[in-house]
């Protein structure tokens, strides 16, 4: 029960992106294309799980003080180990991601991870979160990756579904894309939220006490 | 005192072990990497050379060019003789960061492909210079008619990309400057096996 609740806060009520918007840098860099927010949102999740596994394993041995220093050790392993095994098998890939690889060490949603849940928690279900937070950054990687990469190219997963006739909207695919559609989906899913909310009775996650209160959405 | 030696020693524990781990992976995936690596100049190679059935990287050689960088040039042969010649061409006025790519000549000194290696131009614009559409206008082109080797906006006959005048710009011209190079030590590269260069350069340029 615990561990189907650990993993599904990933995909909506804790999601990385959307909820917590942790880890923005390579949310923002490498959605250009849905491949690639996909091999990013895939990479982060093996490092995510094994560093939350090692990290719950030695969590009794680390003293307070020099937590964070080992946390980043470890972390950095898992992602020297992804960067080489990528460049080694899956070359093709290692290069469009190219340098936002050893840059998921400092993917904050890692670090997050380490320090609020796997220093906290038995290895089973600090795995568990990690799959959860995972996959949910990969699938909302791959979402804005898609949507950027259909309105920017005319292309989604490199397949033409506007057809050549179709001038493509270069900013999409532009750093200001990115923010552009970050925004729309951030707000469309607080918008979803509340109405789930108010349809079931519960309070919304977004807290009403924060200074949006004011904004339409909260009234409608 | 006495935490701080606790401390240190844990820490000092958990990044040898990881110095350990990590050995081992970079020993595992060292073979890989340079077969991934390799296999991506081979494929770059067959396809800007003509057919070849020679062993390319132990029939290169290497040539000085302006700048002082050496480059490696390979020559392709049918039947012991040279029918074609490749190059690396780097250029440094891309969008963001060095261009290279590879650049292919029949003993003519016309292109028969280019093959993009490395760049770091915006993905989706200027990455756009590794299309089949804008690679293959270079195909049977010569060095002849100086002027034409432009893009269509500077007065050209290359088609830029549009949103990225600067990367095809770049490639354009750094094509140029390979045939040039290639002109140059053509005697050093075919041994002076080429006889009718002068007569036959760029004899296939068009418009």
């Amino acid at each position: 029960m615990r561990a189907g609740k650990e993993f599904l806060k990933g995909f909506w009520s804790e999601n990385p992106v959307f909820r917590l918007v942790l880890g923005i840098c390579p949310t923002l860099a490498v959605t250009t294309t849905a491949v690639n927010g996909l091999g990013m949102g895939l990479a982060t999740t093996f490092v995510l799980v094994s560093s939350n596994m090692v990290i719950s394993m030695i969590r009794s041995f680390i003293p307070k003080k020099i937590r964070i220093p080992a946390f980043i050790v470890t972390i950095a392993t898992f992602v020297t180990i992804v960067d080489l095994v990528m460049n080694g098998y899956f070359h093709a890939l290692h290069k469009s991601l190219g340098l936002f690889i050893p840059l998921i060490v400092v993917n904050c949603v890692i670090l997050g991870r380490a320090e609020a849940f796997a220093s906290k928690n038995p290895i089973w279900i600090s795995i568990v979160d990690g799959f959860g937070m995972g996959f949910g950054f990969a699938i909302s990687l791959t979402v804005i990756g898609a949507i950027r990469e259909l309105l920017g190219n005319g292309t989604i997963l490199n397949i033409s579904i506007f057809g050549d006739s179709y001038q493509p909207l270069l900013l999409m695919i532009m750093p200001p894309g990115a923010f552009i559609v970050l925004g729309i989906l951030l707000g469309l899913m607080n918008k979803v939220e509340i109405k789930i909310a108010e349809r079931s009775g519960r309070e919304p996650i977004i807290s009403k006490a924060h200074d949006c209160s004011g904004c339409a959405i909260h009234r409608n | 005192m006495k935490e701080i030696f606790r401390l240190t020693l844990i820490l000092t524990v958990i990044t040898a072990v990881s110095a350990g781990v990590l050995a081992f992976v970079n020993q595992q995936t060292e073979q890989p990497i340079e077969n991934a690596l390799r296999e991506e100049k081979m494929k770059a190679l067959r396809n800007v050379l003509p057919p070849f059935d020679n062993e390319l990287t132990e029939d290169s050689i290497l040539i000085p060019d302006i700048t002082g960088d050496t480059l490696e040039v390979f020559r392709g042969k049918k039947d012991g003789k040279i029918n074609g010649v490749a190059f690396p061409v780097l250029s440094h006025d891309g969008y963001s960061g060095d261009i290279e790519f590879m650049v292919g000549v029949n003993l003519d000194g016309v292109i028969q492909g280019i093959e993009i290696l490395t760049h770091a131009e915006t993905p989706g614009l200027g990455a756009k210079i590794q299309s089949e559409d804008f690679k293959t206008q270079f195909k049977t082109r010569g060095i002849n008619n100086p002027e034409l080797w432009e893009v269509e906006k500077d007065g050209g006959v290359f088609k830029q990309i549009t949103g990225a005048t600067i990367s095809s710009r770049a490639v354009t011209r750094a094509v140029y400057k390979g045939l040039k190079f290639y002109e140059k030590h053509i005697n050093e590269i075919t041994g002076g096996e080429n006889t009718g260069y002068e007569n036959k350069k760029g004899n296939k340029e068009k418009k």
